[in-house]
């Protein structure tokens, strides 16, 4: 009998992963999935904070998509790893702050161990030529093959039939014939291949699944390197990027104030580490104050945060501010209006 | 038949999934674990990762804000 051949597909919970697995399970090929957590994903869960998002579901894709395969799926915790990639990115940043192109390299590399280290076969990926404008174009194909180390083991299948043969199709393990040949921006080929295979309530993240290549978060990111003058980061600081208005008023704080009740219980865990403040005269959010603002900070930061409150229209609001000292200072203050908070404050 | 447990909270899904899958590698068949969460999340994901890998749902609970699960380890 002759051996089951092997594969792992690297899964992002999107669409394209889902058909290029699927593509080549058809042709008796063994796939398992593998999904990496670089800390920046976006996923159901991290939506989930903020409370305006619980009507959806809140499903993890990459589970969901492995579970419509029918496949085993490994999920790889890379935070630790994936900060040399992003810090330093050989091949430069995309339009946001997504090294988009190192990214790649360093997960088909991850891929590539973990196929030696298991005994299978090749890697597939659900990359199509010309799909995004950084990794995925014509030039990058190949330097996504050499620089990761996976070369020929390496199979595209939705656009392998624009690609040189690689060693699963040389070797007969898939039929070269029945993978694709999409390329460019279109969608219309994914979505037929999608009809074909009866998939149907699939993930199409409007911002891609990566906070990444998110304008607004990669500013906070620039924001937070630049301003601790180190780009070292924690999973901390990955997540809190993700929560609430960002308002750095001079470059010895910003405060953070939660949008809603479900980003306020999330920020609830980290009043221990920030000093943080809330309303205690009126109704209003919790805001987290990060850096180390003076005295004079506290105040103003206390009359933003008032801004936010229903206390807001009034001319005195009492706030609450607890120190990392364990101090508590109960201090008043007229909120700022609306226009004495500069469009440049915020992050 | 051991009974293991896995605190996971505080952390957000996927990585309650991920601790999950890792303390399972390092049990036998037959083995139970209890993982306590503190996001909701796990109570749709864990419950996913173990039908793909067939493990076994034994009981799922809230208490307060934690999220309960108990597993049985599958081949
Ligand atoms: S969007 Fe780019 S940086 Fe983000 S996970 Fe995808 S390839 Fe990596």
């Amino acid at each position: 009998m002759s051996k089951q051949i092997k594969a792992v597909a690297l899964i992002s919970g999107g669409l394209d992963s889902m058909l290029a697995a699927q593509t080549v399970m058809q042709q008796g090929v063994h796939v398992e999935g593998i999904n990496f957590f670089t800390g920046f994903c976006v996923e159901g869960h991290t939506h989930a904070i903020r409370k305006k998002d619980k009507a959806k579901p809140k499903r993890n894709n990459s589970l969901w998509v492995a579970e419509q395969l029918g496949m085993k799926l490994h999920i790889v915790d890379i935070i630790e790893e994936y900060k040399d990639v992003l810090i330093n990115p050989k091949h430069g940043y995309g339009a946001n702050m997504n090294p988009c192109l190192d990214c790649k390299i360093f997960m088909v590399n991850k891929a590539k161990q973990w196929i030696q280290e298991n005994d299978f076969d090749f890697i597939i990926t659900g990359e199509v030529m010309g799909q995004r404008p950084m990794s995925q174009r014509k030039e990058t194909m190949p330097i996504v093959a050499r620089e990761s180390g996976a070369d020929d083991l390496l199979l595209r299948p939705l656009c392998a039939k624009n690609l040189p043969i690689t060693k699963p199709e040389r070797e007969g393990w898939v039929n070269r014939e029945l993978l694709h040949d999409f390329s460019g921006r279109s969608r219309k080929p994914q979505m037929a291949l999608a009809d074909e295979f009866g998939f149907e309530d699939y993930a199409q993240p409007a911002g891609g699944c990566c906070f990444l290549t998110d304008e607004s978060y990669s500013k906070k990111l620039v924001d937070l390197w630049e301003t601790r003058g180190d780009k070292d980061y924690d999973l901390d600081d990955v997540m809190l990027l993700k929560v609430g208005r960002h308002i750095r008023p001079n470059p010895r704080f910003k405060i953070m104030v939660a949008r809603e009740e479900g980003e306020a219980r999330f920020m609830t865990g980290y009043k221990k580490t920030f000093i943080n403040m809330n309303c205690s005269t009126h109704r209003g959010p919790l805001a987290l104050l990060v850096g180390e603002p003076n005295e004079d900070d506290i105040k103003l930061a206390a009359q933003i945060l008032a801004r936010y409150g229903q206390g807001r229209e009034t001319e005195d609001v009492g706030v609450e501010v607890r120190l990392l000292n364990g101090e508590i200072l109960q201090i008043n203050v007229k909120p700022l209006l609306a226009t004495e908070i500069p469009q440049a404050w915020f992050i | 038949m051991n009974l293991h447990k896995l605190d996971a909270r505080r952390l957000l899904c996927p990585l309650p999934v991920i601790r999950t899958q890792d303390k399972v590698k390092q049990l036998q068949t037959g083995d139970e674990l209890e993982v306590t969460s503190t996001d909701p999340g796990v109570m749709q994901d864990i419950p996913t990762w173990c039908r793909i890998n067939g493990h076994q749902i034994l009981e799922t609970q809230q208490q307060n804000n934690d999220y309960i699960i108990r597993l049985k380890v599958g081949e």
